[in-house]
């Protein structure tokens, strides 16, 4: 047997005194794919940063075991190294420069260049790039992922899916690349996109690159990868062959419980009720996700889900009618007409909406969760003030923020230090029960909930999807809800509408066959 | 032994470390080094009360103008460069309550009633210029303060002044550059109630004022318009989601910073006795942006305690360095110094500038 590619031996790690992760030990073989799954938390990403040499491990005091690469052991000391030594990373968060172009981005730094009698008498520094060298050697590294990007476009001007696909690029473009590491690169891609980054992974492994491919759908996994390694509360739990395995299987390691029972949907008959909200003609004006012209009448008391591919306006609907981005047509709510463009109209009518976008639009980062939760209700409904001087002046009254904010820590498992802890500090999963939280505390008639689980763990998942349907059974409030993942919608809702160019493609109930929705979503795509 | 005496180093050596963590190290060095300049002072011939005298009276001077950063540091406009506006609205209420005929204490209330229409009608203004440029308030304050001492430079000569006070002696017209106070209101408020015990003399009237503003600050900032304005400048998306007007929240912030500043600027020339004009508010708002910024004040974040740490360190360095300094080499370079110290104190400051997470 020939020597592993990488061969990681009882890597530890603990941030002062706190053990994050606990004697790993993993092999990897030239154009393996293995999968690393695990919760939020579980030391993946940890693991990522050792293998990478980045410096915030070393800042906090280094890490225990052995890292060998090739049959020599390597001790990186910053990310250069590890790029030298032939290991690529593509990070959770984009890093693109937005104004440059695909090709520009590509071979940042190591472009090929063209010598100029200025550069002979000043130095290389100043000689000029070879344009058409870096063309052919951008689109060399994009037809190695077998998906067409344009050489010339500039980052801003793409979907997110490009975005990440110039990425990949990037890596692949090094020649000396043996091993790639994905961090979560299909979690912001529609579900072309991501096959199509699938098969891409499968063609590197063909071309012998090893890779490490971090994802929260399992799917994924068991379709491209050779192994999967399950970590645990920063334990290496499980390191079995993919085709030996199922997502039931892998779910139940990850979480060291069965999730089974919050899977199973008991559902209900959809409620034969009046309507509550009737959208006409709405269109809406929102970067990537464009509503042409949408029609839709949602019932009182039910779940609504809706669904459709990245990009087809599902995330406009909710935007436009609470009035964050541009829109037009009617929207009819208890019988009255709700003006567009006007948050404060739709607030005060009593619906509520928790953002797709947490950091951007759903939290105050720096601010404590007592705000978080307690400021919408506080400004839209004068709840959590005292009136001073015969109301002439409204006080924040700390001690009911307190308690409101505590309370809905208890109830929705909110993992945190304190309720004076700032939002920022949290993870995913618990930015996200905030959000909700402050939704709930401004007790709507009518919530809409975007993405709610997006980036967050099975765990959290679960809780999440769990406390918009207590939300709704107990209070009887109608909900909205838009999701990428359309099982997570036929798990919670009891009607499901399709978006598809704009437009709602159809409306199902939650118990019809996933082909028939896959066949709604595609039906109209622009 | 030796390791129970290692290890209560070590506790110790940590608390130290927390303590440092949580007042920020700058301004423990800061803070030290104006200890030491105390401590050393009456050592090389200056008397410790007078320096702690001045002291007071600096802070007093100084501290509403410091104030006036925070409503605007609250609702996300950055830092208020643009304070020569609401100086120039304090200056035309100083000067024509005492063309009015005003004399004493009165002259002093008849200022500020005199000079809040202009900081209102100034402020909105401001703030409206403000609300077009999200994104690039700093450096468009700080032009705005420019343009507008340049303007009034040509206006403190060519409006119809008439009080002899006032006016250049020969020409009869026309403001001069600096006007004495003797008799209108200087030290209206730092003499009222004033404590002398020795040489040390503390200005409680004007000490009150402050306090009195300082606290309706602390309060506004716990009500409903207060913390709306704090969530605007934390994330202003958050606060539009949230059914709040962004531009009437800041539109809100740059009236009151105005205003502060003009009250700031009388307090100022009641305690200094003089009121300045032309150039001279050019260079107030440097000082006040530091001294909040070296309190520990973000581009974002700033509180009243910020404000009052921030004038005491600022302008304790910069009366004390001179001072002690010239009696150490007997040689009056104070000027030369103070310049020194304070311009760095302000290059200083601005590095410490920190921006929110987004």
């Amino acid at each position: 047997m020939s020597t592993p590619l990488l061969e990681l031996k009882n890597i530890k790690k603990d941030f002062f005194g706190n053990q994050v992760l606990t004697d790993i030990n993993l092999t990897l073989n030239e154009g393996e794919v293995l999968g690393l799954v695990g919760e939020n938390g579980a030391g993946k990403s940890t693991l990522m940063k050792i293998l990478f040499g980045m410096n915030v491990i070393r800042d906090t005091g280094g890490y225990g075991g052995d890292i060998i690469l090739n049959g020599q052991k390597v001790s990186f000391a910053s990310p250069f190294d590890a790029l030298a030594a032939g290991i690529g990373m593509v990070h959770q968060e984009f890093s693109l420069i937005p104004g440059f172009t695909a090709t520009e981005n590509i071979l940042l730094n190591r472009e090929p260049q063209k010598k100029s009698v200025i550069a002979e008498v000043f130095g290389p520094r100043l000689n000029t790039l070879d344009r058409p060298a870096m063309r052919e050697a951008a689109d060399r590294a994009i037809d190695k992922m077998g998906v067409h990007i344009d050489g010339n476009m500039v980052i801003n001007d793409m979907p997110v899916g490009h975005k990440q696909f110039t990425e990949i690029a990037r890596e692949l473009s090094k020649e000396q690349l043996k091993l790639l590491i994905l961090d979560e690169p299909t979690a912001v891609l529609t579900e072309r996109e991501a096959s199509a980054l699938l098969d891409s992974i499968r063609g590197m492994s063909e071309r012998g690159i090893a890779v490490i491919f971090i994802t929260h759908r399992l799917q994924e996994i068991l379709d491209v990868c050779h192994k999967v390694v399950v970590m645990r509360d920063g334990e290496l739990v499980k390191d079995v062959a993919a085709k030996d395995t199922n997502v039931t299987e892998i779910t139940r390691w990850m979480v060291g419980r069965s999730v089974d029972a919050a899977a199973s949907a008991e559902h209900r008959a959809p409620p034969e009720t009046e309507t509550v909200m009737s959208i006409r003609r709405l269109w809406v004006d929102m970067p990537g996700e464009t509503v042409r012209d949408v029609n839709l009448d949602v019932r009182r008391g039910e779940i609504l889900g809706i669904g459709g591919l990245a990009g087809q306006g599902k995330l406009g609907i909710p935007n436009g009618v609470m009035g964050l981005y541009q829109a037009g047509g009617t929207v009819t709510f208890d019988g009255q007409q709700i003006p567009l463009n006007a948050p404060r109209k739709c607030l005060d009518s009593q619906l509520a909406f928790v953002s797709e976008d947490r950091r951007g639009v759903g939290l105050l980062l720096d601010e404590s969760l007592e705000w978080n939760i307690a400021f919408p209700a506080m400004q839209i409904q004068d709840k959590f003030l005292k009136p001073l001087l015969g109301g002439m002046i409204k006080w924040r009254d700390e001690k009911a923020i307190a308690e409101v904010t505590k309370r809905y820590i208890d109830e929705l498992q909110i993992r945190c230090t304190s309720s004076k802890q700032n939002a920022k500090e949290l993870s995913g999963g618990n930015q996200q029960k905030i959000c909700l939280a402050k939704a709930f505390a401004l007790e709507p008639k009518f919530l809409f909930v975007s993405e709610p689980t997006r980036g967050i763990d099975v765990g959290a998942k679960a809780l999440v999807l769990e406390a918009l349907k207590k939300f709704n059974r107990e209070s009887g409030v109608t909900i909205v809800m838009i999701s990428s993942e359309l099982e997570e919608l036929r798990q919670v809702c009891d009607r499901i509408a399709i978006v598809s160019g704009g437009r709602i493609a159809g409306i199902l109930p939650a118990t019809d066959s996933s082909e028939d929705f896959g066949a709604l979503m595609v039906s109209q795509v622009v | 032994m030796s390791e129970q005496i290692k290890k209560n180093d070590g506790t110790f050596m940590d608390r130290v470390r927390d303590m440092v963590r949580s007042f920020g190290l700058p301004r423990m060095i800061i803070a030290v080094f104006l200890l030491v300049l105390f401590i050393a002072a009456p050592f090389v011939g200056a008397d410790f009360w007078t320096q702690v005298t001045n002291l007071f009276n600096r802070f007093s001077w100084n501290a509403v103008l410091v104030l006036a950063m925070v409503p605007m540091v609250h609702s996300g406009c950055g830092l208020n460069f643009g304070l020569p506006l609401g100086i120039i609205s304090g200056l035309l209420g100083a000067t024509l309550s005492i063309e009015f005929g005003f004399t004493g204490f009165p002259s002093f209330v008849m200022a500020v009633l005199i000079a809040t229409p202009f900081a209102l009608i100034f402020g909105v203004g401001y703030g409206w210029l403000l609300n077009k440029i999200k994104g690039g308030e700093m450096m468009i304050a700080t032009y705005v303060g420019f343009s507008s001492v340049s303007f009034m430079c040509m206006m403190w000569l060519l409006l119809p002044y008439h009080k002899p006070d006032m006016v250049w002696g020969l020409a009869g017209k026309g403001l001069r550059t600096t006007i004495s106070l003797e008799g209108y209101f200087a030290g209206v408020l730092s003499n009222f109630m004033q404590i002398q015990i020795g040489k040390l003399v503390i200005p409680t009237g004007a000490l009150l004022v402050f306090a009195l503003l300082a606290f309706l600050m602390w309060a506004f900032l716990h009500t409903k318009t207060g913390t709306a304005m704090t969530a605007v400048g934390s994330n202003p998306t958050f606060a539009r989601a949230a059914g709040i007007n962004i531009d009437k929240v800041r539109m809100l912030s740059v009236v009151m910073s105005t205003w502060l500043a003009a009250v700031g600027i009388l307090m100022y020339e009641q305690g200094f006795g003089f009121i300045q004009l032309y150039m001279a508010p050019f260079n107030m708002a440097l000082p006040a942006v530091s001294a909040i910024l070296i309190g520990g004040a973000s581009v974002n974040k700033a509180s009243v305690a910020n404000v009052i740490i921030g004038t005491i360190l600022f302008q304790g360095i910069v009366t004390m360095t001179p001072t002690v300094m010239n009696s150490m080499i007997h040689m009056d370079i104070s000027e030369v110094i103070r310049i020194i110290v304070s311009n760095g104190m302000i290059l200083y400051a601005l590095t410490r500038k920190t921006e929110a997470t987004r």
